[in-house]
């Protein structure tokens, strides 16, 4: 399974990330545990400084923007 | 070049939809639907553009540039990145602890946030069509300096206590190493992407900018803002100012708005004054940095732009003519 965490102080495009990738490991059927991360330590934490950031399994893979979907999809396929 | 958009309008207008040119609502929709075509067909080019060039630049490399400057330097490099650097304000929080965490002076971070939201390739492109060459270097060249006096005052004030006091004890983790775009047709799909993320983001403004900028258009009468917002009336510039911030809006809705008060004879100061305020000085954006800074320094922050935007105001109607 893949922990997925979406960086974000709660804004629009932070909502609309976890959404994606909700969205993209269901289509995919891949198992995944998404968490949102409204933490400024936390996030800070990361090294991300603009968000939306994306954490998979530890990895910073994204900052900044909603990610589009092929992008997703990538971080979802790779072992 | 832009002439096709007054045909099309035209055609739309007069013939489509049988409107006479002599009328209100005529007037209006024509106005509508010129600057709604001229200003999507703008848009998507330059960002398009500018996608292709940037896909590299992120506050994260802004941030490497700006540490270790003097002071002096960081400030006018801080609002010269702030400018062409993409940025939403909702990173305004995580933006502004990396850059203090860093060491770059609170002033240079201060600068960077008030030129950014206010002086973008969008509303560059934007003033350019609407508004002609010589109000929009003078809209950025103001923007640059009041970016950097504010820095400048901030950082004079010694106001580092007035930051969250957690903020200095956050540790920032090792930056991400940024994805580069290398091939054509990688910046090619980034820059795609930037136009339908930022069209997609902002296309709701625009259409309220135009209807709002239409309706002054066509609905105000000649002399309504010449009476009220005129050269003859020394508080409009103030109320301006004041009127700006509960308008949440980024430039590319204030700029059809201003067009139309421009057409109707509200002195450039004015207008300048409006534009500014309601792009730079937002009650969302204040709530947003309140976690980060105390609220006497959203005081000083709000009071020194609030200040700045009359002085503007008051300079370029003095001036202009």
């Amino acid at each position: 399974m893949k922990a997925i965490k979406v960086l974000g102080s709660g804004c629009r495009s932070c909502e609309l990330t976890a959404r994606l990738v909700e969205e993209e490991a269901r289509a995919l059927g891949v198992d995944v545990s998404v968490e949102k991360v409204t933490d400024m330590a936390e996030i800070m934490a990361y090294g991300v400084l603009s968000t939306p950031g994306v954490v998979v399994d530890g990895q910073v893979v994204h900052a900044g923007g909603v990610p589009r979907h092929e992008t997703v999809r990538d971080w979802l396929t790779a072992s | 070049m832009f002439r096709v958009f007054t045909w099309l309008a035209d055609r739309l207008t007069f013939g489509v939809l049988g409107l006479d040119a002599a009328t209100r609502s005529g007037s209006a929709v024509h106005f509508f639907i010129e600057d709604v075509t001229k200003i999507f067909a703008l848009l998507v080019t330059v960002i398009f553009v500018m996608g292709l060039f940037r896909s590299a630049l992120s506050p994260t490399r802004v941030r490497t540039y700006l540490e270790g400057r003097s002071r002096w330097a960081a400030y006018f490099m801080a609002v010269g990145l702030g400018a062409v650097t993409p940025f939403c304000s909702c990173s305004s929080v995580p933006l502004f602890i990396g850059f203090v965490e860093a060491g770059i002076p609170l002033g240079a971070t201060m600068a960077f946030l008030i030129a950014s939201p206010m002086i973008n390739e969008v509303a560059v492109a934007l003033l350019l069509t609407l508004l002609g060459w010589k109000l929009t270097a003078l809209y950025v060249a103001t923007g640059l300096v009041v970016g950097v006096l504010g820095g400048a005052l901030i950082d004079g004030l010694g106001l580092e206590r007035w930051v969250e006091d957690y903020v200095w004890k956050i540790r920032v983790g090792a930056a991400p190493t940024a994805t580069g775009h290398r091939s054509m047709r990688a910046r090619a799909v980034f820059a795609w992407g930037e136009v339908s993320e930022i069209v997609g983001r902002i296309w709701m403004y625009v259409l309220l900018g135009v209807g709002l900028g239409a309706a002054l258009h066509g609905f105000v009468p000649e002399d309504f803002f010449a009476r009220w917002a005129g050269a003859g009336n020394p508080l409009a510039v103030p109320l301006a100012v004041v009127a700006g911030v509960p308008m949440y809006a980024n430039a590319t809705g204030i700029v059809p708005v201003a067009e139309a008060l421009l057409g109707k004879g509200v002195p450039v100061g004015t207008v300048l004054a409006l534009m500014m305020s309601v792009v730079a000085l937002s009650l969302p954006e204040m709530i947003i940095l309140r976690k980060v800074l105390k609220a006497r320094m959203l005081g000083v922050f709000a009071g020194y732009l609030a200040l700045a935007f009359v002085t503007v105001g008051y300079l370029f109607n003095a001036i202009w003519l």
